[in-house]
């Protein structure tokens, strides 16, 4: 029933099975089946409700599924703490931005930055060079350079979904979830978000979650449609776009609230 | 068998206490998250609400109707705890709102001073404390209204205040050289309360002996329960106390006065720790530290039943009551007189009432590494927002 | 001149130790050094409210296992072989009891006195912060924890002299009597040497990134686990540590206090540690020492004054400190509080528009011309 899209040739790099969450037997999820090719770059979409969120929280572990299977680079993540999701090489972006208001956008970086995250290692190690040069590469990516030593607290929204980004990228992750990006940001800074996970997809494995259609078309990438906790089909933009189920959905014929 | 009746009977009398005090603290934090460190002295304000009308009943005209004082005290202690409770979330709560920890001090720091209020407080300190609080609201009308605009009226206004503090320092230390007026009313020793006789007996039932006050607590409980599930169920203000617990914004859209809400059920939580302390007279005397004996208790409480759920602070008051007296009475040991000499000394070492309460806080933290969200948990996504 | 900004504070300090056994009367130099000894609990409440955001309302239990390790060790220190501290006999003990032996040993007491803080901290701490228990949930289960420990050692008379506590100013260390006023001089200095070390501790775990990951914790947990840490191990961590120098306060509180009672496990006790922290301002590590201090002086004047108000002033200070002051003293010194009531009694600051222009000191003096040319009066 899925829409036509290129079966990857090389093996998923993260793959949901069946995958079905059940809250005091609301489903969330709902026999969810996605895979992720390395390098790739896809959209999800979908109205309210749709499990968006959920979807990412069985991913990075915050949520354990009911049934199914979610497996990364041959494994499953099921029963893995969060942390060590994180230290697999799935990062997240969460939907508003969290940053760590108190710290200054470089102290963010140098906390995110790969290295070591144990405690021992950070009260008595300090950062190489290798990675003191990463944080300020990555300033300057998102444009913060200027506002290295402010407190991330008084950034601007679109500044703050930026620094998230970048300590996104400062991970240095396999797979990039990021939930809601352009949220709240001004055309020009959506455009050069757009642009931004355009050139980390090849390197990276990006998923983007956004409500923006607009901002997905521009990424001009594959894209899944959820609903009520399933896919209800996949895509380029424009065969979703014409998919009569999917104008159901939205437009909301019955009743979809 | 009888024994095992007994005992048991004991502890549900004492969980029954504490399902009752931890009943308020359980809805006000369901509601509004905040943990009200002095709820253990709005059991205290019920408790000597309850000696007053005791008192009153017990001479002079009223002597007649002594034997149901108990039944005039229930409501007035409600009204009396409720009430301070009201002030307490009108002055200090709603100004802390989302900064629980905040609130967890300034109420305890509202419990010292309601612990030491009922040792010093005298008609002089009481003359004191009414005219520097009306001065102190007063002083306001009196300033030309120009004033309420300059840089240095945060200033004037504390300083307002002060002066009207000072003065009903002055005041009462000066009307504390009269006899009559200086003589506290409590002061900081433990009081009895006389229970009228029918709540001094005891009934045979089934062939255990079972003490009227006992069971009138337990009643007392029952019927507070029903009233606090119907009032949550059925009646127009709870079904807005529950969609304020379940989702305060949205509710906030759809028109329900949020403020209103949390005013009214910290008064109705206040209140039910007013009860909580009428019920605890039948058991010992009154005194200032008297709520510092049940806090920690109903802080398990809630721990071990969750939130948002009625039955899980049901079942874990009653559990830890009943447990708690179990243990510490020893009675393990007269029921089971055969018992292995390890597991024999092993229950006498905890067969007090401080080392039940060792034991059983033990037991909780255990059963938390099983289910951290207690006994009865919320699901959903919402809760760790 | 940098040098000497750094330097003169310490040098400042060590001229007040000095200084202050010789101008003070025992009984103050006593009660400072008590004061300045609870500096270093206060220290550790510190670091795990003002940085890492959990609010132990237990801290009584670290500070009384500390006080312990020291007066037992005191208790055995001047007995003669064989003997056996004194209320043992009262209790018709004929043995000491096994876990009493090692405190003979000075090289194991004074371990213990941190260390044993430590493990029970970390042990405790592991088991909750594991389980995702924080905010008002983690303070209540301390104080739940904390009644626990007052129980228990109020209620083993014949393991550790129940309510009664340990006595330890009839000791001897060295032959000199620790109830002595050389000695508290001694202990005094010790206090100061400790306070400091804690001081530079405390600041060394909170500058770098390890502070960070601390101030990270406290303001969005998720988000780092979701970076890749494993917050259960730094709250672990820093509960064991805040643990160990509340051991280390309680020890030396102990031989300046000449007791230890199950009373420093006491639920009102550990949630005053709190508020010398608030009235210091959380988040700052001088403004817990002066907190611990300024509040515990108010308290001995006040207590020997007016007992009965002490309640009413300490109740009213929690309120106050939380309603007006969040971040305490220090924040509200550092945020610029004293210039906020200057500008409102009427000398506001000139806030320069182009501070470029404006701090220029040939603009300021040519500013100053132009107004001394105006008539008395001012400008029109």
């Amino acid at each position: 029933m899925t829409a036509s899209i290129a079966v990857p040739l090389v093996a998923p790099l993260l793959e949901l099975r069946g995958v079905s969450v059940s809250f005091d037997g609301f489903w969330a999820l709902n026999d969810l089946n996605l895979s992720l090719a390395p390098g790739e770059l896809r959209a999800v979409i979908g109205p309210n409700g749709a499990g968006k969120t959920t979807f990412l929280d069985v991913i990075t572990g915050k949520v354990r599924p009911t049934k199914g299977d979610v497996v990364f680079r041959g494994r499953s993540l099921l029963g893995i703490a969060e942390h060590r999701i994180a230290r697999l090489g799935i990062g997240r972006k969460f939907q508003t931005p969290r940053v760590y208001q108190n710290l200054s956008p470089r102290r963010n970086l140098e906390l995110a930055v790969k290295g070591s995250h144990s405690p021992f290692n950070l009260l008595l190690g300090s950062l190489d060079s290798r990675q003191r040069q990463r944080v300020q590469e990555l300033l300057a990516v998102v444009g913060l350079e200027a506002h290295a030593s402010r407190r991330a607290g008084s950034l601007s929204h679109g500044q703050k979904q930026w620094l998230e980004i970048a300590m996104l990228l400062a991970q240095d992750p396999y797979v990039l979830l990021v939930d809601e990006p352009v949220a709240g940001l001004s055309e020009e800074e959506t455009e050069r978000t757009g642009a931004l996970l355009r050139s980390l997809a090849g390197d990276h494995t990006v998923l983007v979650i956004e409500h923006d259609m607009d901002f997905i078309r521009e990424l001009d990438c594959p894209v899944t449609v959820l609903h009520e906790g399933h896919v209800l089909c996949e895509g380029t933009m424009e065969t979703v776009q014409s998919d009569p189920r999917v104008i159901e959905v939205y437009l909301g014929v019955e009743d979809d609230v | 068998m009888d024994l095992l009746y007994d005992t048991l009977f004991n502890g549900l009398a004492i969980g029954s206490v504490l399902v009752l005090a931890a009943l308020g603290l359980a809805v006000v934090f369901g509601l509004m998250g905040v943990i009200n460190m002095a709820h253990g002295e709005l059991m205290m304000l019920g408790a000597y609400t309850t000696f007053v009308v005791q008192n009153l009943f017990k001479n002079g005209p009223l002597a007649g109707l002594f034997p149901i004082y108990i039944l005039v005290a229930i409501p007035l202690a409600f009204l009396v705890s409720g009430l301070a409770g009201l002030l307490l979330e009108k002055t200090v709560i709603r100004r802390l709102y989302g900064r629980p920890l905040e609130t967890l001090l300034a109420t305890w720091g509202v419990s010292l001073i309601l612990q030491q209020f009922v040792r010093s407080v005298s008609s002089a300190f009481v003359v004191g404390l009414v005219v520097a609080v009306a001065l102190g609201l007063l002083a306001p009308r009196l300033w030309p209204s120009s004033w309420a605009q300059r840089r240095w009226t945060p200033l004037l206004a504390v300083a307002s205040w002060v002066i009207s503090g000072l003065i009903g320092i002055i005041l009462a230390n000066g009307l504390g050289g009269v006899r009559v007026l200086d003589q506290p009313w409590f002061s900081a020793r433990n009081l009895d309360v006389t229970a009228p006789l029918w709540l001094r007996g005891s009934v045979e039932l089934g062939g255990v002996n079972m003490p009227t006050a006992r069971l009138f607590i337990v009643a007392l409980t029952a019927i507070a329960l029903v009233a606090v599930h119907w009032f949550l169920q059925k009646s127009v203000w709870g079904i807005r106390i529950r969609a304020v617990t379940q989702n305060r914004s949205m509710s906030d859209c759809l028109g329900i006065p949020t403020e209103t809400v949390d005013a009214l059920t910290f008064l109705v939580g206040s209140g039910l720790a007013g009860v909580a302390g009428v019920a605890v007279t039948l058991l010992g005397s009154v005194g200032p530290n008297l709520g510092g004996n049940y806090i920690v208790d109903c802080f398990m409480v809630v721990v071990l039943g969750g939130v948002g759920k009625l039955l899980g602070t049901v079942v874990a008051a009653l559990g830890i009551g009943v447990l708690s007296y179990v243990i510490g009475s020893g009675s393990l040991l007269l029921l089971w007189p055969a018992m292995p000499a390890g597991l024999n000394e092993l229950i006498t070492f905890f067969a007090t009432t401080s080392m039940a309460k060792v034991l059983v806080f033990a037991l909780i933290v255990v059963f938390l590494q099983f289910r951290p969200a207690g006994l009865f948990p919320q699901k959903g996504r919402l809760v760790e927002a | 001149m940098a040098k000497l900004r750094t330097w003169l504070p310490w040098l400042l300090l060590v001229a007040a130790a000095l200084i202050l056994p010789a101008i003070l009367p025992p009984f103050r130099l006593n009660l400072l050094g008590r004061f300045l000894s609870l500096g270093i609990v206060a220290l550790g409440i510190d670091l795990i409210w003002g940085f890492t955001g959990m609010l132990s309302l237990g801290q009584g239990i670290f500070f009384a296992l500390g006080g312990y390790a020291i007066g037992m060790h005191l208790q055995l220190l001047s007995l003669a072989p064989g003997e056996l501290p004194e209320f043992f006999g009262l209790y018709g003990v004929k043995q000491l009891p096994v876990f009493w032996q090692p405190f003979q040993s000075f090289v194991f007491t004074g371990l213990c006195v941190w260390v044993l803080p430590a493990l029970v901290a970390g042990v405790l701490g592991y088991l909750v912060f594991r389980n995702r228990i924080k905010g008002v949930y983690f303070s209540i289960l301390t104080q739940a924890a904390l009644l626990v420990f007052f129980n228990f050692f109020n209620g083993q008379q014949k393991l550790i002299n129940g309510t009664n506590g340990l006595k330890t100013d009839t000791a001897r260390i060295f032959g000199e009597l620790v109830g002595s006023d050389a000695m508290q001089r001694n202990l005094f200095w010790l206090t100061v040497v400790f306070v400091m070390a804690a001081w530079l501790l405390c600041r060394w775990l909170t500058r770098g990134r390890f502070g960070d990951a601390l101030i990270a914790i406290r303001d969005d947990e998720p988000r780092l686990r979701f970076t890749g840490y494993n917050p259960t191990a730094y709250k672990t961590l820093v509960f064991a540590i805040a643990g160990a120098m509340a051991g280390v306060s309680g020890a030396l509180y102990t031989v300046q206090s000449g007791i230890v009672s199950p009373q420093y496990m006491a639920v009102p006790f550990s949630i005053e540690m709190v508020i010398w922290v608030a009235v210091g301002g959380r988040g700052t590590l001088i403004g817990a020492v002066l907190g611990a201090v300024l509040i515990n002086y108010a308290k001995s004047l006040v207590s020997e004054q007016l007992p009965e108000t002490w309640l009413f002033i300490q109740g009213g200070l929690f309120l106050l400190v939380v309603t007006a002051l969040p971040d305490g003293l220090v924040g509200w010194w550092r945020q610029g509080g004293p210039r906020h009531i200057k500008a409102m009694v009427g000398w506001p600051a000139l806030a320069p528009t182009y501070p470029g222009l404006d701090l220029d000191p040939a603009a300021q003096a040519e500013r100053q011309a132009f107004r001394s040319d105006l008539p008395p009066g001012g400008a029109p």
